[in-house]
């Protein structure tokens, strides 16, 4: 009963057999699974922030005066300046025939979607607080063109909607309460 | 009364508790019709079987057993009690996944639905069976669904619900506030029961600030809690100045 020696051409394919596996896995988990869970949308209007720079940002996102927050404009807002074309771009044109024109809103993908559960007050995280929009929101002044919408196929929200996990850190970090109905309705 | 029970909490401001006289209570369930539309309590179209159905304000009706002409009647109005005993109110001591805890900062003990394991202890735990529990996914006719909350999440199916002191309105007072350069962390607000109580027997307020109407009342000689003997320090406190409806309070601990 001799002792069963491995060659080193032996142990040289086992090295190879196991780095092949293990490269393979680690693409599927970084590579193949992040693409095959989200899908990529596009946003019905390229609508460009950095186009709109003579205006405030709190013309179209404002508190209402019983302090919540609007959020994302309706099409009134934009009529007010759009309700005729005012340049030449097809984006526009497809704004003003498509939806100012039939009323209809524009069913914008909003990358900050949150669930229904959930209540975020705005008037606690304002730049008088210090706390910028950047903190949470993507830096829009300098953007030629809409970020993809990544939509998680299982659960219907964006790559960019914020975990519980960041809004507990910040929130313990600064001294701020963590209670449940803080966030929770 | 409720003094000692302050003292292991958090120091804040504010401290949310309630007070109903039941003797202008008239039974007429204004509160509880008003808390099922704000809080999105759905119903099924049969509400007979009570062990199945979901009520947040339910109206007990209590009687003194005497017959004509010395018989009487009240209604008592019975949201959840926020109990406020030192370290766990009944519910939260029980929850295995921490979905319901009180706030030391509020009092308001809070139930997070997304977060329930529909386990049910804190409905075995409740003295004072304010839970609920979804046995169906929630469900309203078509023409009620514009009429819902949309500050209230609807709870789903398999998860335990219960009065919340109407923390959304609280939170949209502190949002109020801040615009307007108050402090948010003292604000006052009402909840619906107390809102549209038509004799205004539903006072809510801060019983820390010894000025409310509702730290007041809560002293009343008049004022009592229900089965204050096992030290569950409600901060719902009942008025009544009827000797057998106090004497019910403790159902005969």
């Amino acid at each position: 009963m001799g002792e069963v020696k491995k060659s080193a051409s032996q142990k040289g394919a086992g090295i190879v057999f196991f780095l092949a596996g293990f490269i393979g896995a680690l693409l599927v988990g970084w590579v193949v699974f992040p693409n095959v869970l989200y899908s990529t949308k596009t946003q019905p209007i390229t609508f460009l922030h950095s186009s709109h720079q003579d205006s405030n940002c709190e013309d179209c996102h404002y508190f209402r005066d019983d302090g919540s927050y609007n959020g994302l404009p309706k099409v009134a807002k934009c009529a007010e300046c759009h309700a005729e074309p005012m340049g030449d771009s097809p984006e526009e044109k497809k704004l003003v025939e498509e939806y100012i024109q039939q009323e209809r809103e524009i069913p914008w993908l909003v990358y900050a979607w949150q669930p229904d559960n959930v209540y975020f007050s705005h008037a606690a995280h304002t730049q008088q607080q210090g706390i910028e929009c950047v903190r949470c929101h993507r830096d829009v002044t300098k953007e030629t063109k809409n970020p993809p919408f990544k939509e998680n196929r299982l659960t219907g929200y964006s790559d960019k909607t914020m975990k519980m996990v960041e809004c507990e850190k910040c929130h313990a970090e600064h001294g701020a309460s963590n209670a449940c109905h803080l966030c929770h309705k | 009364m409720s003094g000692s029970a302050h003292s292991e909490h958090a120091e804040s401001k504010v401290r949310y508790g309630m007070v109903i006289d039941l003797d202008k209570c008239t039974g007429c369930g204004a509160c509880s019709v008003a808390c099922q539309q704000e809080n999105n309590v759905s119903f099924r179209p049969d509400e007979s079987d009570k062990l199945r159905t979901l009520s947040w304000m339910t109206l007990y009706r209590l009687e003194n057993g005497a017959g004509y002409p010395d018989y009487r009647a009240a209604m008592l109005p019975r949201p959840c009690m926020h109990c406020d005993s030192p370290h766990h109110s009944p519910c939260t001591f029980v929850c295995p996944v921490n979905a319901t805890i009180r706030d030391e900062h509020t009092g308001i003990v809070d139930h997070v639905a997304v977060r329930c394991i529909g386990c049910r202890y804190c409905m075995v735990a409740c003295p004072y069976h304010a839970r609920s529990f979804n046995w169906w996914d929630p469900k309203w006719p078509k023409s009620m669904e514009a009429m819902l909350t949309p500050e209230v999440s609807p709870r789903m199916r398999g998860v335990v619900e219960k009065c919340t002191f109407c923390h959304h309105r609280l939170n949209l007072a502190r949002d109020r506030a801040r615009l307007n350069g108050e402090d948010p962390d003292s604000v006052v607000y009402t909840p619906a029961c107390a809102e549209v109580c038509p004799t205004g027997a539903i006072t809510f307020g801060n019983l820390k600030d010894p000025n409310s109407d509702v730290a007041k009342l809560a002293k009343d000689p008049r004022a009592f809690r229900l089965l204050e003997k096992l030290h569950t320090e409600p901060k719902v406190y009942y008025l009544s100045s009827a000797q057998w409806i106090r004497r019910q309070s403790d159902n005969g601990l």
